[in-house]
């Protein structure tokens, strides 16, 4: 008997589903792409033309890729500062989540956040509450990346 | 005389409570709604002169609170009792409010749908004899709201069709044995509705169910038909939840169209950003005590059914893969 009734709850929520599937409006995924590509395409425009400046100043490659990272974790920590950047996210989506800014982006958001409720339980506690899941497996897998290269090296 | 309970789940009043004042107090986006001009108050910015969010919602519960007593030619030490509730962990706006005005208490959760709760529970104490002057108040903001429930306010999201906003709003309504206004005649208690539904951006979807079990039991309990109703209002459905009610509506044998619409809806200006529509516990709240009851005073409204509507999940819950939850309460608004 209970499982019959499990059973006529599971189609119940089935058919429901499908009724909130045929309500819901379909997400403008051509526009969203537009926005994404454009936006995330102009943030890495900047950022080639800042690294090109820095390898014409006589910087290696590698070091003028480490001062537009800064550069640009700065202008991204800037906008989120003045309340700009998630204004942006919101019609960029993936075109600002995606590069470094993106990453910027949702620890000041944090910091911003959470500083209302100190600087240790708030900013400090929470400052990765977002941000913190691909720092974990970031780590994560550059070391097992890291574990195979001296298993292949050796 | 034939005792108070009709049906399962709703009870009519013998000596039916009058709302003799109510007050909203809004925020600058719900300000430049189609309504703006109904409230009694727009802020211009979502801080109120305070130092976070949080502590801003209080104060606009308790401005509102306060507003709806001066307005009822009261003082604030002639309010027994205050039910209030509001979304945030321990319904600290409704708690830390009622230090201030230092009133008895009794906070409630109901999520969004606390407007409704508060004024059921509210016309049963004055009807059943226990208190005669009572406030039922709840509010809602925006931000406070998002950083509990979603994602840092200046992080870069994109929100989905489905997204509602949740309103930066505050109502109260004062509850009398004796005076004169809108009286509320009869409530139906919802039962909690899951419909299996987990997507946390589309809550409208997800409280449809609620709202419509509710609206049923009501007519069927009192042996209504919808349109003895001049409007049946839910609470923040928005509009997707509004055009599933509607399909629902059919699937159950009740028509209340033309005479439905939905809070989350209204509020806001279609050309306002605020995708689906708007939510909290605000929404149903501020349109109660702003242009229902102004609409009810002027004799332009003078039935309604008002079904405020509440998610009741929380972000742990969601996160340990639940489903959401929801509960929607009927409140039967009547002018004579």
């Amino acid at each position: 008997m209970e499982e019959q009734n499990l059973e006529l709850k599971n189609i119940e929520q089935k058919e429901y589903d499908d009724l909130v599937n045929k309500v819901k409006p379909k997400p403008p995924v051509l526009k969203n792409c537009i926005w994404a590509f454009v936006v995330g395409g102009l943030i890495c425009t900047l950022a080639q033309f800042i690294q090109n400046y820095f390898m014409g100043l006589g910087m290696s490659r590698q070091d003028a890729a480490s001062y537009t990272s800064i550069i640009m974790i700065f202008l991204a920590a800037l906008a989120t500062g003045l309340g700009v950047y998630d204004e942006l996210g919101k019609r960029a989506g993936a075109g600002s989540i995606v590069p470094i800014t993106g990453f910027a982006n949702a620890i000041v958001a944090s910091a911003m956040e959470f500083k209302r409720e100190g600087y240790i339980f708030g900013v400090g506690a929470r400052i990765f509450s977002v941000a913190g899941p691909t720092l974990v497996f970031g780590f994560a897998v550059a070391f097992f990346i890291g574990l195979l290269k001296v298993f292949i090296n050796s | 005389m034939p005792g108070k309970k009709r049906g399962k789940q709703t009870v009519v009043f013998h000596n039916p409570p009058v709302i003799t004042s109510s007050a909203s107090i809004v925020g600058p986006d719900e300000g430049k709604g189609p309504f703006g001009s109904y409230f009694d108050q727009v802020l211009p910015d979502y801080m109120f002169g305070e130092k976070t969010w949080e502590k801003a919602e209080s104060k606009m519960l308790r401005e509102a609170v306060k507003l709806a007593i001066n307005k009822a030619n009261l003082k604030e030490d002639d309010i027994e009792v205050i039910l209030a509730g509001d979304l945030l962990n321990q319904t600290i706006s409704a708690n830390y409010a009622a230090r201030d005005l230092s009133l008895p208490l009794l906070g409630l959760y109901g999520a969004c749908s606390t407007m409704a709760e508060s004024l059921l529970l509210g016309a049963m104490l004055v009807d059943g004899g226990f208190f005669s002057k009572v406030v039922a108040a709840t509010s809602s903001h925006h931000h406070t709201a998002e950083r509990q429930f979603r994602f840092p306010t200046e992080q870069g999201v994109q929100p989905t069709v489905t997204t509602q906003w949740t309103a930066t709003a505050a109502g109260a309504v004062v509850l009398q044995s004796e005076g004169s206004g809108p009286r509320i005649t009869a409530a139906t208690v919802g039962k909690v509705v899951d419909m299996g539904q987990k997507d946390m951006s589309n809550m409208g979807s997800a409280m449809a169910p609620a709202a419509v079990d509710t609206i049923k039991a009501h007519l069927d309990d009192l042996k209504r038909s919808p349109d003895y109703y001049d409007l049946i209002l839910t609470g923040d459905l928005g509009k997707i939840g509004k055009a599933i009610a509607e399909e629902l509506f059919v699937v159950k044998g009740i028509v209340p169209k033309p005479f439905y619409n939905d809070c989350g809806v209204l509020l806001y200006d279609e050309n306002q950003d605020v995708n689906a529509g708007g939510s909290g516990c605000g929404c149903a709240a501020c349109m109660l005590c702003g242009p229902l009851l102004k609409k009810m005073q002027e004799g332009s409204l003078k039935k309604l059914l008002l079904v405020a509507t509440g998610a009741l999940m929380s972000p742990t819950s969601m996160f340990q893969g639940e489903s959401i939850p929801c509960v929607a309460h009927a409140v039967a608004v009547e002018m004579n």
